[in-house]
């Protein structure tokens, strides 16, 4: 179509102020036709400057005007700058469409394969071991009833980890812990791993004044290895401090820990005596559950599944701290965080907990943001 | 603890069933551990009468027998025990039967073509004893029909409990019958059989208790009784069946009148046999190097701090743990010397343990042996020889003093209020105290308690609230709501390393990492190779070789737990761990450090092969990546952090470096794993690290309000310079990114690195880095020849410090 474009640009030069109203129509038709027909946007350009350009044929026409009467222009006015508006609208029109069809083509060539995979792959996804959640899941817990979370070193002395908790020295209790060793150092002094988080009631008590209310999560050791058993496990504690804290404020802490751990509405749970060094009254604790098929649910059922240790502090350990046992009072619990994990999740074994395997972690583990709250629910 | 219901009944007048007595057990703090009703097990077995035992026809070793279990007709029943024969008594299993012997169920078969229906069987099939050598052969006069439990009176349910350390009174069951009592399931009965028994004229064996001042403690007193003319042999069934149901072995009716006081009254005892005894006892600590062949058939090598019973030939018996196997009593014993003496608790553990002998006597010695029944002991263990076994008894020697301690308590009833919060009547109190056996003087609010000797563990006022809620029913404590102090209302709960410590975990599970806990102890050639092992952090007791030693870092732990990933098919682990490091055996030498390690494709972007790019391996900048990014989610400032080439010696010293705030603050490094550290832990790489100290972590600024600074922006738009400068290879990047900064301080926001180019064009050891300065203008748009100036001093000031020229 481009090779037509001349003929339109010397056709003006023939007209002159005599032309009839029938030249313009078929200038119009003739104008039209080839912008219909353009196939880009170049042609299109050659177009517009051949009709509208300086030298084009409806300038041309425009033209004339100037020299027409005032009669000869209100007649032919309209029909020369009807002729020039159409001839604008087309060619817009048809370049908004050209570029268009463009875009389109330029689209259909840009198509990918969506259903490739993005990274990471399923392997890499970042997770949080079931401890760590289990302990953020306790802290926020917790500290919404006012707790704040003490810790304490792994190293211990005897002082901390025995003496001071109200075991005597050669009590079959103490025989009872399994406990590991270091080597004598240079003083005779014997240090050892702790076998509870307990010797963190003795640090905390010793250097902050009541009421003290703490929880106390950590890693424990005793020399003892089986299916049930690892020598490295996770305790978490509690300790009440202050001048009237007793029994029944222990069981509602517990029983509003394990309704919000459990995430159950209500919990049954059973206080039995028992025996620790460092707390009297000694009491053990049971919740309510049921054992279908294997699996363990709480808040419903006949059955009864032991949880945890606690009782109020010994007054020998409070005497230990330097505080007045009829001043004041308190209570302590104990649980393994590991067992709690396994009830929650339905973890069958203890061991896979510190053998890293990515297969586990994957199955286990959680999601990096899912962090604990209250407002979001414990677990995601 | 285990013992019978018909013992428990010995001490307990009670009518009620066995289940409320389990319940109570449990609810007064005796948890029960299993109860076995053989009533229930051997419910199906009944006696019979064989009216015929005929030779199988096509088994030698097989007979047919004709059964008659007392409904009148006949049962036919291939038997294949030796001693079947026409006309016996014995125990009949009927078909469905489950045979706890032999663990499974019998049913009707054919035995080499002849039909079978039951079985005739053996104690040992009945699960009664080990006796399998034949079918159960009753008396002619047995009753045909009859359930075997109630013929064998073995209508008797074990009940287990598990004693707390704090209850040697309850290792014997007049204890758990005295609790019981109190709970209110019955009334203990009187105690008649340690009435003391005449003897006649003197204990002819004398005994010396042969210690220096200071050891007296360790055998207060010790007395001894002869009967002369005894007659020994198997106990009666009575007892034969109530040993074995407590899992003891019967032995002869001397020894086993010795367990029968062990566990009806958790007090030991100890019989000789008067013609194996040479001289006179002397009671006194072990020599070193001193053996004994004791009861167990073993001999032991004893050390000073055991105390041994001796006679003129040696030691005959080790003190409260174990007789020995020279003077103990047989079938052939007429004349029984009996022991009943107090040992001292701590001296019998450390003994018991150190030997490596747990027996009934030293677990009841090492939690405390009433010193009150020593005397009431050996009466009791009199009367029942003198029953069992007839002979005539001696009077008692007794060396040493028998001591009766008398401990009081004053005891304000308010105070089980006050640490349980229920309200027990004071009358209920009392009754409790007295039915445990305390003694409750006077009528106020506070009274004097005086504790029974039986109750070692009884010391203070807490104790006696115990031994009041445990019998009331601890389950009154009601709950009782414990709010918020409201004090604390506002103020965190955690500190600053404790929020750091959660939040690394989330920020490198965030970038792809799998968290890990590993053991805190590692190999001590592991802990020295990374700068640990030292001996005050060995333990003197690892459970195993490779765990003995604290870690130093947690790297070990985590580069063994990623090869132990690629031995299973998983190669390309990410694996962090946020936990405790160890210095020293100091508290404060225990750090919490953020490590992660990265091997082969595992990278942050992604891990294993990817279609849009060539793999590769991870590389230092992905553990630097990982280093940074765990110090920006801790909101670490890293404008003034150091990053040293070269880092600890595990590391590749080309490529690592060590992070640190000054020459002092190291807080950590990162880096490719050095190839021999590698080696030295079995691992193969490519593994790239960081490891963070959080504890060394500078502590954000203290500010005065929650408010932040305000915000300024400017209006003029940044504007940016590449130059690209060629320096010696040696020349550090940051040096030349620290120049460029430094050059125009006010004006420069940002300079990175965007290309370090090596070849045509660039000398020989040298390269071109070029960098990417970012002007932030103040006041006014810059001009041309104002940022023509700010670039040549940028240029000038690189040059001057790394000795860069533009590259042209």
């Amino acid at each position: 179509m481009a090779k037509a474009a001349p003929t339109f640009r010397a056709r003006p030069r023939t007209l002159l102020h005599g032309f009839m109203m029938s030249d313009i129509a078929a200038l119009e038709a003739e104008l039209l036709s080839a912008v219909a027909a353009a196939s880009d946007e170049a042609a299109l350009e050659n177009l517009r400057i051949a009709a509208l350009g300086k030298q084009g044929s409806v300038s041309a026409l425009l033209k004339t005007l100037g020299s027409m009467t005032p009669e000869e222009r209100k007649e032919k006015g309209p029909l020369i700058n009807g002729l020039r508006d159409r001839v604008t609208t087309a060619l817009a029109e048809k370049r908004s469409g050209l570029k268009d069809a463009a875009l389109d083509a330029r689209l259909a060539a840009e198509r990918v394969d969506v259903t490739l995979p993005v990274r990471p792959s399923d392997n890499a996804r970042g997770r949080i071991h079931p401890i760590s959640q289990v302990i953020d899941e306790l802290t926020t817990i917790f500290a919404d009833m006012g707790f704040a979370v003490a810790e304490g070193p792994d190293v211990e002395t005897d002082f901390y980890n025995f003496t001071a908790l109200n075991f005597p020295v050669g009590h079959p209790a103490r025989e009872m812990h399994d406990t590991f060793f270091f080597n004598p150092d240079e003083t005779g002094e014997r240090k050892l791993l702790r076998t509870h988080t307990s010797p963190v009631q003795i640090r905390t008590m010793t250097a902050q004044k009541p009421p003290i209310r703490v929880i106390i999560p950590g890693r424990t050791y005793r020399c003892d290895s089986d299916q049930t058993h690892t020598p490295m496990f996770h305790q978490v504690e509690g300790l009440v401090i202050d001048k009237g804290s007793h029994l029944g404020h222990l069981k509602w802490i517990l029983e509003e820990f394990c309704k919000a751990f459990f995430e159950v509405a209500d919990v049954k749970m059973r206080f039995r005596p028992s025996f620790f060094p460092f707390t009297e009254p000694s009491v053990e604790v049971d919740i309510q559950c049921s054992r279908k098929g294997g699996e363990i649910r709480f808040g419903e059922g006949e059955d009864w599944l032991e949880i945890l240790g606690c009782g109020m502090v010994h007054p020998n350990v409070i005497r230990n701290c330097g505080l007045d046992p009829d001043e004041y009072q308190g209570f302590a619990w104990g649980m393994g965080i590991d067992r709690i994990a396994m009830l929650k999740y339905g973890m069958p074994d203890l061991r896979p907990f510190f053998e890293a395997d990515m297969r586990w972690m994957a199955h286990y583990g959680f999601r990096p943001l899912d962090l604990p709250t209250l407002a979001g629910g414990l677990s995601a | 603890m285990k013992f019978t219901l018909s013992w428990l009944k010995d001490h307990l007048d009670t009518t009620t069933s066995l289940d409320e007595i389990v319940d109570a057990l449990t609810r007064v703090g005796l948890e029960v551990e299993g109860v076995e009703d053989p009533a229930k097990a051997l419910a199906p077995y009944v006696t019979a009468h064989v009216i015929s035992a005929e030779q199988h026809p096509n088994a030698d070793r097989l007979r047919v027998c004709m059964v008659d279990t007392g409904d009148g007709k006949p049962i036919q029943v291939v038997c294949g025990a030796p001693n079947a024969r026409t006309g016996m008594k014995s125990v009949f299993s009927p078909p469905g039967t489950f045979i706890p012997g032999k663990n499974i169920t019998i049913g009707v078969g054919v035995v080499r073509g002849v039909e079978s229906a039951g079985m005739l069987c053996s104690a040992y099939e009945l699960g009664l004893s080990d006796d399998h050598e034949g079918i159960i052969d009753l008396p002619a006069d047995a009753p045909v029909g009859l359930r075997y439990v109630d013929y064998a009176d073995l209508d008797d349910p074990m009940i287990d409990v598990a004693v707390t350390p704090n209850r040697p009174d309850a290792l014997g069951i007049r204890g758990i019958a005295r609790d019981l009592a109190a709970a209110g399931l019955g009334t203990l009965k009187p105690d008649a059989a340690t009435a003391p028994v005449p003897g006649k004229g003197e204990c002819p064996v004398s005994v010396t208790l042969d210690f220096a001042v200071d050891d007296k403690h360790l055998c207060p007193a010790f007395a001894l009784r002869l009967v002369r003319g005894v007659k020994n042999g198997p106990s009666p069934l009575w007892l034969q069946r109530r040993l074995k149901a407590i899992g003891l072995r019967p032995i002869n009716a001397l020894v086993d009148i010795t367990n029968y006081v062990t566990f009806d009254r958790g007090r030991p005892l100890h019989v000789f046999d008067l013609k194996k005894v040479e001289g006179g006892l002397v009671v006194r600590r072990a020599k070193d190097g001193e053996e004994v062949l004791a009861l167990d058939g073993r001999t032991y090598r004893l050390e000073s701090g055991t105390v041994v019973i001796v006679d003129g030939k040696g030691v005959e018996s080790i003190a409260g743990i174990m007789g020995g196997e020279h003077s103990g009593c047989d079938e052939t014993t007429t004349d029984v010397l009996i022991e009943s003496a107090l040992w001292d608790a701590l001296n019998i553990a450390r003994s018991g343990r150190s030997l490596g002998i747990n027996t009934d006597a030293r677990y009841r010695f090492e939690r405390g042996v009433d010193p009150a029944f020593t005397l009431p002991g050996i009466e009791l263990a009199t009367r029942m020889v003198l029953d069992l076994c007839g002979g005539e008894p001696t009077g008692t020697h007794v060396a040493g003093a028998v001591p009766h301690p008398s401990k009081t308590i004053a005891f304000p009833f308010a105070e089980v209020k006050r640490l349980t919060g229920i309200d027990v009547p004071e009358a209920e109190m009392r009754a409790t105290l007295e039915a445990l056996g305390f003694a409750v003087q006077g009528t106020g609010s506070t009274v004097e308690v005086k504790v029974p000797t039986w109750r070692p563990d009884v010391e203070g006022k807490a104790d006696l609230v115990e031994e009041i809620v445990r019998i009331a029913g601890i389950d009154r404590v009601t709950s009782t709501p414990f709010m918020r102090d409201p004090q604390t209302v506002a103020a965190p709960v955690l500190t600053l390393i404790q929020k750091r410590t959660r939040l690394a975990k989330r920020a490198l599970a965030a970038r792809g990492l799998m968290e890990a806990i590993t053991w805190s102890f590692i190999g001590k050639a592991e802990a020295e190779h990374f700068g640990g092992g030292k001996p005050e952090l060995a333990l003197a007791n690892p459970i195993a070789s490779d765990l003995s030693d604290m870690r130093p870092s947690l790297l070990p732990g985590l580069i063994k737990a990623a090869q132990r990933n690629a031995d299973r098919g998983f190669g390309d682990a990410a694996l962090f761990e946020v936990g405790q490091v160890f210095a020293g055996a100091a508290p404060e030498d225990q750090t919490i450090s953020a490590t992660a390690v990265r091997r082969a494709f595992a990278r942050p972007e992604g891990s294993g092969r990817f279609w849009g790019e060539a793999a590769e391996p991870a590389d230092v900048f992905d553990a630097k990546a990982d280093a940074f990014a765990l110090l920006e989610a801790l909101g670490v400032p890293t404008g003034g952090l150091q990053i040293v080439p070269g880092g600890p010696a595990w590391f590749h010293p080309g490529r690592s470096a060590t992070l640190q705030f000054g020459p002092k603050v190291v807080i950590g490094a990162f880096g490719e794993i050095h190839p021999r550290t590698l080696e030295a832990l079995d691992a193969k790489g490519p593994i790239v690290a960081a490891e963070i100290i959080l504890d060394r972590l500078p502590p954000p600024k203290a500010k005065p309000t929650k408010v932040k600074p305000k915000l300024v922006l400017s209006d003029f738009q940044p504007v940016e310079r590449d130059f690209a400068f060629v320096v010696d290879e040696a020349v550090a990047a940051q040096d030349v990114l620290k120049a460029a900064q430094a050059a125009e301080r006010t004006l420069v926001t940002d300079v990175v690195v965007f290309d370090v180019y090596r070849g045509t064009g660039v000398p020989e050891g040298k390269k071109s880095v070029a960098i990417a300065v970012t002007l932030q203008p103040v006041e006014k748009t810059l001009t041309d020849a104002e940022i023509e100036a700010v670039g040549g001093r940028i240029v000038a000031e690189v040059s001057k410090k790394t000795g860069a020229t533009l590259r042209g």
